[in-house]
């Protein structure tokens, strides 16, 4: 038993990052999915791809690193070879996922101003914002 | 709806996470990822590009292809909102004014040319409260500061964390800091929708057509080194210089993107009143 | 000159979109003129280069930046994503040229910004084609999506909804298949293609890699509208312009469709999908739910574009269950169906477009006596909806003669059925629309302008639009004569070598 006690533990300690990104998308796409109102919805989407955006960079740390910056001391000469042997990899943390979520995040922005301006859209055809009401309306007219 | 909702939700996640134990352990330096590709990166993005910041050099440099549609995205966003929601300009039709002395407000219905602002009468919106002393002043004083930032968040993208989009998001800020202080037609008369169309697809145009003109020289395209000769340096300085360059195009798309959309946006495409 | 194709296909229209929204603010007159000439310069580099790669047997590589992969993001042309780039560039051409009047009547001030946004579109799928990145594919999916979401929300009253529909499910689809590339990134530390392939068979029992699979899977099958998240697809293309209808239907769904065939070849193996997973067998009764669930809804439509979807969503299970299946036939005929669905669907909105733009509707009763009155078009009309039913010579008929020897083959007889069932009820459809055209009387609104006693005079469609259409609709007969040869020397050559 207490075993598996350590093992769950260890299990939730070590794997943090991924349990906060399951829950923080799953709350996301409940909301897209089940809301009503049109801007909850839109609400919903954008933390669904917050969720995303915690995952990967929660991705890239590693213990002990640094912000990937290259130390001052470090740039003083820029001869073939001579950075590469200065640099130990695991003083930063990886670049790769920052720079791929830097993208996901301007992405999102533009999909939000999309989704707005669709929204106003909707509201000035339909005067309301909620999805059965607007259902209601296009059964009947 | 709710409880479809619910119950896809949980299995989904339930789903997901059964397989958690498998994933490598949360800051592991072992990781497959931290291990494959990015090392070469972290060694060697110095010597290559010249610039200390790695997010930065592999942002403009190794992926600057994925960059140049990252701004072109957001120009799309731009375009989208104003295809979508702009309105004709049409005369207008209900116009109020209000005598600066007494404060008495005047409702013009049926107003064809709009008279211009006088010492004694000021053109002010549907919804209009008196300007408070605190926010005109600060703002006032702000807006300056508030940009100078930006231009030096641009500027030292190399080497501290910065660059191309967080200065246009701090610019495009600046400028609807003035829309939302002041009103919405003090910031259109500042800055035009025509300047902020032509000035975004310029900046997208700069990152594009660098790119274009390393085509033309002969090499791939993004491929900076292309433009040493024509800089007048080294292949490795010229990478740097075609990160500055891109980062500034970058900048400009990106402001001219976010006053356009919060244009198009806070007034549902009439631009004639803000919030 | 020929090894900067791959990048020119992409960048002239980019720098064209661009170049378009800037002047819009200046002179609309020149747009146009810019948007065609780009795409016609795209439509040229994708030929030369599909003939490029027929003759030589090579892909075709190019480095951006000059960093080869993984370091930096490679553009690979081969067989396949050269015969779908003549497929993209060509339909935008002929679309955009053939609706230069709608755009102009329909639009008014906001044709610049509508050619931009074409222009974007067309340049998002010719870059998700031709990518060999796994991040590279979701930025350009984005951009197809966004500018989509554009065109489609400027078209009747209800286009805002459906196009807000359209994206919260496209959005969820896009994040799904982000996820599964982080899955792959955190498993294998690559984003590039074929530096995957090369990985993964090393990890094939991995959760992560499972995981991968299965998001990437999804968000594709949302953005193809599979039966059960078909939802976004009826409303988005019936309640869009005609115009953008005509772009965004023809080609979404078939190159969501190659880039599942693209995935699961190239980066998960065909070890890997069909061996190690077996998940062939869920896939084509999926697609077996799609095929007859489109069929049977385009029965119940008294509207012919939305008639139209349905039947899109129908071939979009034609095009899965037959790459599914697992073997040469099956496989050949979905990628052959790639090229033909997409001719096909852009000649049955074109008719769209012309019955619109002369009848001022799209409903069925549109089409009242169209026969007297437009016999060019009804000509084409009768083409496309013998393609669409499967009769030879026209292409429709060979694709889903290969698809049909595919399920013999893999004896998965009801997917046999399926088609055939889906077949039947295209020939009920179209007859139907062929009786309303042929025996109704002419039903037009003219207010007061009476032909004369029973002669009903030949009001054909513009030129602009009538011409490009036959010339597409005779294409239908030019691809189904050169079936063989189509599918000898490039699709077979798309195939991995362990399939039978």
């Amino acid at each position: 038993m207490r075993g598996y006690n350590m093992d769950l533990l260890n299990l939730i300690a070590a794997k943090a990052n991924y349990w906060t990104y399951i829950i923080l998308m799953m709350v996301g796409f409940y909301a897209l999915i089940a809301k009503n109102n049109l801007v909850k919805k839109i609400v919903g989407m954008t933390i669904f791809q917050t969720a995303v955006l915690l995952f990967y960079v929660s991705m890239s740390t590693k213990k002990g690193g640094t912000i990937p910056i290259l130390h001052h001391g470090e740039t003083t000469s820029l001869d073939p070879g001579h950075v590469s042997a200065l640099v130990n990899v695991a003083d930063y943390v990886n670049p790769l996922p920052h720079v791929l979520m830097l993208t996901a995040i301007v992405v999102g922005v533009a999909t939000l101003g999309v989704a707005l301006s669709l929204a106003i859209k909707v509201y000035k055809t339909y005067g309301t914002l909620e999805e059965d009401e607007i259902n209601l309306q296009l059964r009947n007219g | 709806m709710k409880i479809l909702g619910r119950v896809t939700v949980i299995l989904c996640g339930l789903l997901l996470l059964v397989y958690v134990g498998e994933f490598p352990d949360f800051a592991d330096p072992q990781s497959p990822a931290s291990t494959h590709v990015s090392p070469y990166y972290i060694q060697n993005a110095l010597e290559d590009t010249a610039v200390p910041n790695l997010v930065t050099a592999i942002l403009a440099d190794y992926r600057g292809y994925d960059t140049m549609f990252e701004a072109t995205v957001i120009f799309t966003a731009g375009l989208a909102c104003f295809f979508l929601m702009r309105l004709p300009k049409k005369e207008e039709r209900v116009v109020f004014y209000r005598h600066r002395a007494t404060g008495v407000t005047l409702r013009i219905d049926d107003c064809g040319a709009v008279p211009k602002d006088t010492q004694a009468f000021h053109r002010i919106d549907s919804q209009w409260v008196p300007r408070d002393l605190i926010i005109r002043s600060t703002t006032r004083l702000l807006i300056p500061f508030v940009q100078i930032y930006a231009l030096y968040v641009l500027a030292h993208g190399h080497h501290s964390p910065g660059g191309g989009f967080q200065a246009g998001v701090v610019l495009g800020a600046s400028i609807i800091l003035l829309a939302i202080s002041q009103d919405l037609r003090s910031a259109i008369s500042k800055i035009k929708e025509k300047t902020l169309g032509i000035l975004s697809s310029l900046g997208v145009l700069i990152y594009a057509g660098t790119g274009f003109l390393c085509l033309l020289l002969g090499e791939s395209f993004l491929d900076y080194g292309a433009l040493a000769s024509l800089l007048g340096t080294d292949r490795v300085m010229a990478r740097s210089h075609g990160i500055l360059i891109v980062e500034v195009g970058v900048a400009m798309a990106v402001m001219s993107v976010l006053i356009w959309i919060y244009y198009n946006l806070s007034s549902a495409g009439k631009q004639d009143e803000g919030l | 000159m020929l090894n900067t194709f791959p990048a020119i296909i992409i960048v002239v229209p980019l720098l064209a979109a661009l170049l378009i929204a800037g002047i819009s603010f200046i002179d609309r007159r020149a747009c146009f003129p810019i948007g065609v000439a780009a795409l016609l310069i795209s439509f040229a580099g994708a030929v030369a280069m599909l003939v490029n790669v027929v003759s030589t047997g090579v892909a075709m590589e190019y480095r951006f930046g000059g960093w080869a992969g993984p370091m930096g993001i490679v553009y690979v042309i081969d067989h396949l994503s050269a015969l779908v780039l003549v497929v993209i560039t060509g339909i935008a051409l002929v679309n955009l040229v053939s609706s230069r009047q709608t755009i102009i009547d329909e639009l008014k001030e906001k044709d610049g910004a509508f050619v931009a946004l074409y222009l974007l579109f067309t340049a998002g799928l010719v870059g998700m084609t031709a990518t060999g990145d796994a991040f590279n594919l979701y930025v350009l999916l984005e951009i197809t999506s966004l500018s989509g979401y554009a065109l489609i929300g400027l078209g009747s009253e209800r286009a805002p909804l459906a196009s807000l529909k359209y994206l919260f499910l496209g959005t969820i689809g896009a994040t799904f298949y982000l996820v599964g590339v982080g899955y792959l990134y955190i498993a294998t530390g690559s984003l590039n293609m074929v530096d995957l392939a090369t990985i993964i068979p090393g990890l094939m029992d991995s959760g992560v890699i499972l995981f991968a699979f299965i998001f990437c899977m999804t968000g594709l099958f949302v953005k193809m509208a599979m039966f059960p998240v078909h939802g976004w697809l009826p409303g988005a293309y019936s309640e869009a312009s005609s115009p953008a209808a005509g772009l965004i239907a023809p080609l979404t769904t078939k190159v969501m469709i190659y880039i599942l065939i693209r995935i699961c070849l190239s980066v998960f193996s065909v070890e890997y999908v069909f061996a190690n997973l077996d998940v062939g067998q869920i896939m084509v009764w999926l697609a077996i739910a799609t095929i007859v669930f489109g069929s049977v809804s385009a029965l119940a439509q008294t509207n012919y574009r939305r008639m139209l979807t349905y039947i899109i969503i129908a071939e979009v299970g034609y095009m899965v269950g037959g790459f599914f299946l697992g073997n040469k036939m099956g496989m050949s005929g979905a990628m052959l169906h790639i090229v033909n669905d997409a001719v096909m669907t852009l000649c049955l909105f074109m008719v769209a477009g012309i019955v619109v733009n002369r009848m001022k509707t799209d409903d069925r009763d549109g089409f009242k006596g169209l026969f007297r009155s437009m016999p060019f078009t009804m000509a084409g009309f009768v083409l496309a909806a013998l393609s669409i039913i499967g009769v030879p010579p026209t292409c429709g008929f060979f694709s889903k003669w290969y698809l049909i020897l595919g399920g013999v083959a893999a004896g998965n007889y009801w997917f046999v059925a399926a088609l055939i069932f889906s077949s039947l009820v295209n020939a009920v459809l179209f007859f139907r629309l062929f009786e309303i055209a042929y025996f109704e009387p002419f039903g037009d609104d003219h207010h007061g302008e009476s032909p004369g006693a029973g002669a009903v005079g030949i009001k054909e469609a513009p030129m602009i639009m009538l011409l490009p259409f036959l010339a597409v609709s005779f294409l239908l007969i030019v691809l189904g004569v050169y079936s063989g040869r189509i599918v000898t020397n490039i699709i077979y050559f798309a195939i991995p070598g362990g399939i039978i």
